[in-house]
């Protein structure tokens, strides 16, 4: 797409601070296509990373596309990788952290090895999925949205996945589930948590 | 420049297109309470104690954001208004821990002269109590989040005045939070220039200079008005 | 690419079609009852049986009864399979020469498939999501031709004007007017955007549209952005809808390729492309201005309006915003006219709506009907009432912006005014059926939880008053509130309605509104006697009353 040109002159600018925000910080710099960061880690998903990154034109108003990118790559985001795509971005860290944090996708500690999503929905609720949920957080010994001592098991709720017609849907390792009993979700479960008590 | 006439509670008001209801009140001198309002940066509409009822317009206004029209009908002052503000006053105080008599800004915080201006005497919400710590970091300035209500002015005096965007929201909902950077100690901060302007800009105790005790934090908002007319007119007040 | 071109495709598609067809529902809810491996098994019996020369499997999108999927259609024979598993592959094949098969098939003479009437949800279930030759064999981009070649933009929107469609995301804002005051607006650069951050709990509706015939909303974008005079269009679409972010890449790079997208669409001198911007987990981003903040890169918070995103919206352009049902409209408008969309429906309310029936009830899918149906044709013909020997005690419509209807109100026409009238909203078209054995307060909590959570906390009534509107659902329900806490709860209610900065808030209350008004008792039933002096002031919250979880 053409880049949106961003008008030079904030008429209506006390509306909302936030939207000059976007008005002023969204303007994709003129400035020289920079040096490639190597990431002192010398680790190669940054330059996965870099080479999206660069592919989006270093916009600022992709920040949300680079944090899918940099989740996706990474499983969650800590400090370092936020502070590395604020550089990439010439974003302020402040920005960055704000939107990471405002986004439910988004992680900023490690997910166990496996992730149970138990989906929350209206349709799932009123079919029971708080009892199923309450049974796998008893058996885990963890509350919805932690992980087990061991990383094991990363226990999750969603806000409906939509798939309101086979209620109540479990979302087990990213593997929609049916009509999920407390029963079935603990059988699936036990494997990955023995002794993660 | 092209004036509006209208009425603020009963009284015509002349005001210049493009002004808010709350800038030709204020030029009125009719006061409307606000707490997120900050003079010289932009309006974010989000505390909802400036809300007013226009004449023909369902919905509650707030003063900050809405324009001037011609012949305009205002009422900032009806049962309903006072009792949502005090209201609002009262689930901000629910919110954090707003201890007045040990607090740094007791007898000159924002917050606290509107519950006195309001009638909000008591709380009839339950205390949420959040376990919020103080940053005292920062070599000058402390933040205190227990006294926090969440009104971005620091963020906005940060971002459009300093420049520095050091401050910023994050979280959200009744998780939303004042940061410094990537949500470090504010005396870790590469970007904070310590210009002071956050404090300056803090309605409440939330932000205060270093070595202030109970109720010695004095703010001086005429050194954010000195800037801010020095930006936006060109001119130096002193 | 252009009218004649589109026909040979259309013309090419059907020659070659198979004589018999086995359509697959592929669409989320069957491909989470195995329904890929349903197909792939067919694919294979089909092979095995030598038959391969007349019979073909297809994938095909929503086949609306999720509850009994995996789905599979033969055609012409006119017969569903439900709930196949991949072992009946085999008997299914046989059956199409006259052998025996035990699959239970599905009644298509029931009213959950007699009564609807499909015009979003035309080609769902019927073609193949991933191939854009199945859609123009449908007629599909035929409108968009229509509209280009014969239609000059203000007629475009003269004639949704006068169809009377109205948005279906929830609060019905006529789409002729929105149209035209975009249309209107001077700027360079406009914007349209596609509005698929389906949030509502229990709303599966436009995910299905996504799914089933993403190429529908990209000639419903590609018209309206024609009609408005914009060049670039965005689609937000949730993270939690994998499927049908594929299916969108597949349909929009489809799209460019046989020039429907790009410049010179179908040689007409139209520039239109289509971006899609994945959500990130925020409700609030329904809402227009936060859903623009969050396209911007920004953390989705609401603004003001004015100005209006028709006035100032997406990069400070003017910008035009339409859920995924209502441009789905669009492309069958222009085609068939709006004296035709108008003949459908109410007065007030025309054409279908596309429901998300689910919860306790039989019959769980999809289902499009004319508006004016009743809630009662809907709940107890269509969705066959309670299972189990229960007794439906609410409708649940509109999410945590909607309102619970009693049993009694079951009579209820479906259209923007009725369910307004009662405390309810149409909303997106979730619709959740509920008990006896369903607690309405418990409702009202999990709601006013959700809403809590989903706040963006910019302002105070939401942030705040979300968090004590749950706070004191929780103590009534932990039979520890008094009369005086459930006036403190209306009190409340009606200062988060009419303070609120943006929709989310200001409809937060509505769950609650509504119980209290339908199944007031069983609140009451909950309070204890009031004694000494007002027990909220000064109580440390109980760990459960805090939002962080």
């Amino acid at each position: 797409m053409t880049v949106p040109s961003v008008p030079s002159n904030h008429g209506h600018v006390s509306y909302a601070a936030f939207s000059l925000m976007e008005t002023t910080v969204t303007a994709r710099s003129e400035a020289p296509p920079r040096k490639p960061l190597e990431h002192p880690s010398g680790d190669k998903r940054f330059k996965i990373l870099e080479v999206f990154i660069k592919r989006l034109q270093h916009r600022q108003d992709m920040l949300i596309e680079v944090l899918h990118k940099a989740q996706e790559l990474f499983g969650f985001l800590d400090n370092d990788l936020l502070i590395y795509v604020a550089q990439q971005l010439r974003l302020p860290p402040s920005r960055v952290f704000g939107v990471a944090t405002f986004y439910h996708y988004f992680t900023l500690k490690p997910k166990g090895a496996h992730t149970c999503v138990v989906c929350m929905g209206t349709a799932c609720y009123v079919k029971g999925a708080d009892r199923v949920l309450a049974a796998i957080e008893q058996h885990a010994g963890i509350k919805a949205g932690e992980t087990t001592s061991d990383n094991q098991l990363s226990l999750l709720t969603a806000r409906c996945i939509g798939a309101c017609g086979i209620a109540p849907a479990v979302v087990y390792d990213g593997a929609v589930t049916a009509r999920q009993s407390a029963e079935d979700a603990l059988e699936r479960v036990k494997g990955w948590t023995n002794g993660s008590r | 420049m092209p004036v509006k006439t209208l009425t603020i509670d009963g009284k015509p008001v002349s005001a210049v297109e493009g002004q808010t209801v709350l800038e030709a009140a204020q030029d009125a001198g009719i006061s409307i309470p606000t707490l997120c309002h900050l003079d010289g940066v932009s309006d974010v509409g989000a505390c909802r104690l400036c809300l007013v009822e226009v004449a023909g317009v369902s919905r509650l206004l707030p003063a900050c954001v809405t324009k001037v029209t011609e012949e305009m009908e205002v009422r900032t002052e009806s049962e309903r208004l006072k009792r949502y503000r005090r209201m609002i006053l009262e689930l901000l105080f629910a919110e954090r821990n707003h201890v007045c008599a040990v607090c740094v800004s007791n007898g000159r915080c924002e917050l606290q002269n509107l519950a006195v201006a309001q009638g909000m005497d008591h709380v009839r919400f339950a205390y949420r109590f959040p376990p919020y710590e103080v940053d005292i970091t920062h070599r000058m300035f402390g933040m205190d989040h227990n006294r926090c209500v969440l009104c971005s002015r620091c963020v906005r005096v940060c971002w459009f005045i300093e420049g520095a965007a050091t401050k910023n929201v994050a979280g959200r909902g009744a998780d939303a939070r004042i940061i410094t950077d990537l949500s470090q100690p504010w005396g870790e901060s590469e970007t904070c220039t310590s210009c002071g302007k956050c404090v300056q800009a803090c309605p409440t105790g939330a932000k205060f200079h270093k070595g202030s005790t109970v109720a010695e934090m004095e703010r001086d908002r005429s050194r954010l008005e000195y800037i801010v007319t020095a930006r936006e007119k060109k001119q130096w007040i002193v | 690419m252009d009218l004649a071109d589109l026909l040979e495709i259309k013309e090419k598609e059907l020659r070659t079609r198979k004589p018999i067809r086995l359509r697959c529902c592929l669409a989320a809810g069957c491909v989470s009852s195995n329904g890929q491996a349903v197909k792939e098994s067919l694919d294979k019996a089909v092979q095995e049986a030598g038959l391969a020369d007349e019979v073909e499997v297809r994938q095909v999108g929503c086949m609306r009864l999720c509850c009994e999927g995996p789905l599979v259609a033969v055609d012409p024979a006119g017969i569903l399979y439900q709930k196949v598993a991949p072992e009946d592959a085999a008997s299914i094949v046989a059956a199409l020469k006259g052998g025996e098969t035990q699959v239970k098939r599905g009644d298509l003479n029931h009213p959950f498939f007699t009564k609807q009437m499909s015009i979003v949800l035309e080609n769902s279930g019927e073609i193949d999501p991933e191939r854009i030759e199945s859609y123009i064999a449908a007629d599909g981009y035929q409108a968009l031709n229509d509209a280009l070649v014969e239609m000059k933009p203000k007629e475009v929107i003269d004639a949704i004007l006068q169809s009377g469609l109205r948005g279906r995301g929830g609060a019905g804002y006529p789409t002729g007017l929105k149209w035209a005051t975009v249309a209107k607006m001077q700027g360079s650069k406009k914007y349209v955007i596609c509005n698929a951050d389906e949030g509502d709990p229990g709303a599966f509706m436009d995910r299905s549209v996504l799914e089933s015939d993403p190429h529908r909303l990209l000639e419903g974008m590609a018209i309206a952005a024609y009609a408005v005079g914009a060049d670039q269009g965005f689609i937000y679409v949730r993270a939690e809808y994998p499927l049908a972010i594929s299916r969108l890449h597949t349909a929009i790079k489809q799209a460019k390729q046989h020039g429907l997208l790009g410049s010179g669409v179908l040689e007409a001198a139209f520039t239109f492309n289509v971006e899609i911007r994945i959500g990130a987990g925020a409700f609030v981003c329904g809402e227009e201005t936060a859903l623009m903040a969050s396209i911007e890169g920004e953390r989705g918070t609401p603004r003001p309006r004015p100005p209006f995103p028709a006035e100032r919206g997406l990069y400070a352009g003017p910008t035009l915003i339409n859920n995924v049902e209502t441009l789905a409209n669009v492309p069958s408008i222009v085609r068939k006219g709006a004296d035709w969309f108008a003949g459908i429906g109410t007065e007030k309310s025309k054409g279908t709506k596309v429901f998300a029936l689910a919860g306790k009830i039989t019959n769980t899918g999809l289902i499009e009907v004319p508006m004016g149906t009743s809630l009662r044709t809907i709940v107890e013909e269509m969705g066959a009432g309670a299972p189990d020997g229960n007794q439906v005690k609410a409708v649940q419509t509109g999410g945590p912006s909607g309102g619970c209807l009693p049993a009694s109100q079951l009579d209820t026409p479906v259209d923007y005014e009725s369910l307004q009238q009662l405390g309810s909203i149409m909303g997106s078209g979730g619709m959740i059926v509920m008990d006896q054995t369903t607690n309405m307060v418990d409702v009202a909590r999990f709601f006013m939880e959700f809403c809590m959570d989903e706040s963006c906390g910019k302002c105070t009534p939401c942030r705040a008053g979300t968090v004590q509107l749950h706070a004191l659902l929780d103590r009534i329900l932990r039979r520890q509130a008094t009369a005086r806490d459930l006036e403190l709860l209306e009190e409340l209610c009606d200062l988060v309605k009419h303070t609120s900065l943006c929709g989310l808030g200001q409809t937060a209350p509505n769950p609650v509104l509504s119980t209290l008004r339908f199944f007031r008792n069983e609140y009451l039933e909950l309070l204890q006697p009031e004694i000494g002096a007002p027990a909220a002031f000064g109580t440390p919250p109980k760990p459960d009353v805090n939002p962080t979880g």
